[in-house]
């Protein structure tokens, strides 16, 4: 890869390994400050993204006064904590890369972002991070208002909890773009790729116990659940945030699992579509 | 006369509005495949979802779980109903009214409400709109009610309600993209949001009951709709029904009228 020579020269000394971290930290940052200077611009829009991501409160306005779930030994206060938790993990795990990458390819933008030396998916996942960014002070808000409304759920995790928390909601974001972004990838193929993230989506929907936390689900459904790589990106971190027991070697487990699978796939779905790649609108 | 003439001949156009839209769709015949699938997949998702609340011989805000099967049914209608007919004709409008084709729409001999509300038909929506009448059928047949005349009637007054709310609804926000450009995000919360009318507004706590009954009505919407023909709704619901219907749809007429007004379009 051959370096632009503005940025490629600047910091001279240290081993080439340094050298090389300090250069793409420096790109790192660059993405990121530029994503997000773009992400301040379309606030209104984000924050009518974080609130059409209201359902897990809503399910925890229908499972705090369901009969089932008391009979199942979930507390009020344990399905509060568990929707909060699922609530803030959506907010910080929602992916859109299939629709940003099909606008690109489809008004023809792709061509130049592809002579650029450096892979396209950085830009994007930048983007996906600067967005989560901008997400910030509202979703803080909403879990303020939370609080207000149902006092009793107040609660604080466990540094450990949280930190576990926060790095399973993390890899679940990572996992849920590797999958849209395998999807993404079809692209090249077909200029409706779109419309088969709903087939993502689906699964997610109710296979992530973002309609009920997975203890309620029939013993067999919830063992099928857990293997796929669903429950990572929200039951896994809620459960975790929220206190409640949870395995979570076998949880980390199934991520591992699932990004060594996803990871080689999308990089040869991305090697094998640039070389179809024919520029639109052009 | 008149009025019937008037009558008669919208009526023709919106044939021939729907037959082309139709025509043109036909096109895409993998489609269906899909959506048949999409539909299949979500309802039953739905129908588990919904049968965890049932467990250990539970029942949910006082409903059983076979009428609770028909407001899953008139929810699963109502959004068949949606992504045939509301979408496609209010996502055009905001459309429209970023580049200025709205201007086109006006000097049509139409009126332009009833145009951009009704232009366009996407047959996707149809297979979902027949597995809730399906799902409607089911349920009242299972709780052991066999629906007169009458509890038929009034069922489809207050589907027919429901549905005259719910396009009020799309419609306003639509209409709102007259002042703010970029409103269509917001049919996202809209969409999340009328998501609480798969389940009985009873089993919502109260402070969200009086929510769904008053500021977004979404016990209008399913709840009520499927009382009706079970024939468990009190009459002091279907006034109230009837009545936010009908003030919705002048509501959406009103605020038309009043939108057009400040209407300066794109290209200027």
């Amino acid at each position: 890869m051959s370096l632009p020579p503005s940025l490629g020269r600047r910091r001279t000394g240290g081993s080439p390994a340094g050298r090389a971290l300090a250069f793409a930290l420096r790109i790192a940052r660059a993405l990121f400050v530029s994503q997000y200077a773009l992400m301040l611009e379309f606030r209104a829009e984000i924050l009518l993204w974080a609130l059409s991501g209201l359902l897990p409160l809503l399910m925890f306005s229908l499972w705090s006064g369901a009969p089932a779930g008391a009979a199942a030994g979930i507390s009020h206060q344990a399905f509060a904590r568990y929707f909060l938790a699922a609530f803030v993990v959506r907010q910080f795990t929602v992916v859109w890369v299939v629709y940003a990458f099909e606008e690109d390819n489809l008004l023809g933008r792709l061509s130049p972002l592809l002579l650029q030396p450096l892979p396209l998916v950085w830009r994007y996942a930048a983007a996906h991070l600067a967005e989560q960014a901008t997400r910030l002070p509202f979703v803080v808000a909403m879990v303020a208002l939370f609080f207000l409304a149902v006092p009793e759920a107040a609660w604080i995790p466990s540094p450990t909890r949280l930190l576990l928390a926060l790095l399973a909601a993390h890899l679940g974001f990572w996992l849920n773009f590797l999958l849209q972004h395998a999807i993404t990838m079809l692209c090249f193929w077909s200029e409706r790729a779109s419309a088969l993230e709903r087939f993502l989506f689906m699964p997610y929907l109710f296979l992530s116990g973002m309609l009920a936390p997975l203890d309620l689900y029939p013993e067999a459904v919830r063992r099928f659940a857990l293997l796929t790589p669903f429950p990572s990106m929200l039951y896994l971190p809620a459960q975790l945030a929220s206190g409640a027991p949870v395995d979570a070697v076998a949880g980390f487990r199934t991520v591992a699992l699932w990004m060594a699978v996803l990871i080689p796939l999308n990089l040869w779905l991305w090697r094998a579509g640039v070389r179809r790649y024919a520029a639109m609108g052009g | 006369m008149d009025l019937a003439h008037s009558i008669a001949r919208h009526g023709r156009s919106i044939a021939r509005f729907w037959s082309s839209s139709l025509a043109a769709e036909m096109e895409y015949q993998l489609n269906l495949l899909i959506e048949v699938a999409a539909t299949l997949i979500t309802l039953a998702g739905s129908l588990f979802t919904l049968s965890l609340f049932f467990g250990h011989g539970q029942k949910l805000g006082g409903w059983s779980w076979d009428a609770a099967l028909v407001v899953l049914g008139i929810y699963t209608l109502l959004n068949g109903f949606s992504s045939t007919l509301l979408r496609p004709n209010l996502g055009n409008l905001v459309k429209q009214v970023q580049s200025g084709g709205l201007d086109f729409v006006l000097l049509k001999p139409m009126d332009s409400q009833l145009w951009v509300s009704v232009r366009t038909l996407s047959p996707w929506g149809l297979p979902e709109m027949a597995l809730g009448l399906a799902l409607v059928t089911i349920g009242t047949s299972r709780s052991g009610v066999r629906p007169d005349a009458s509890a038929l009637l009034t069922g489809g007054l207050m589907l027919l309600a429901g549905i005259t709310i719910l396009y009020s609804l799309w419609f306003v926000l639509a209409a709102t993209s007259i002042w703010f450009v970029k409103i269509w995000n917001a049919t996202e919360v809209l969409r999340s949001l009328l998501a609480a009318g798969q389940y009985p507004v009873s089993a919502y706590p109260t402070p969200l009951r009086l929510l769904f009954s008053t500021l977004l009505p979404v016990a209008f919407l399913t709840t009520v709709p499927a009382q009706a023909i079970l024939g468990l709704a009190s009459g002091r619901s279907l006034m109230a029904g009837l009545a936010f219907a009908g003030l919705s749809l002048v509501a959406s007429r009103r605020l038309w009228l009043f939108a057009l007004r400040h209407y300066t379009s794109a290209s200027s």
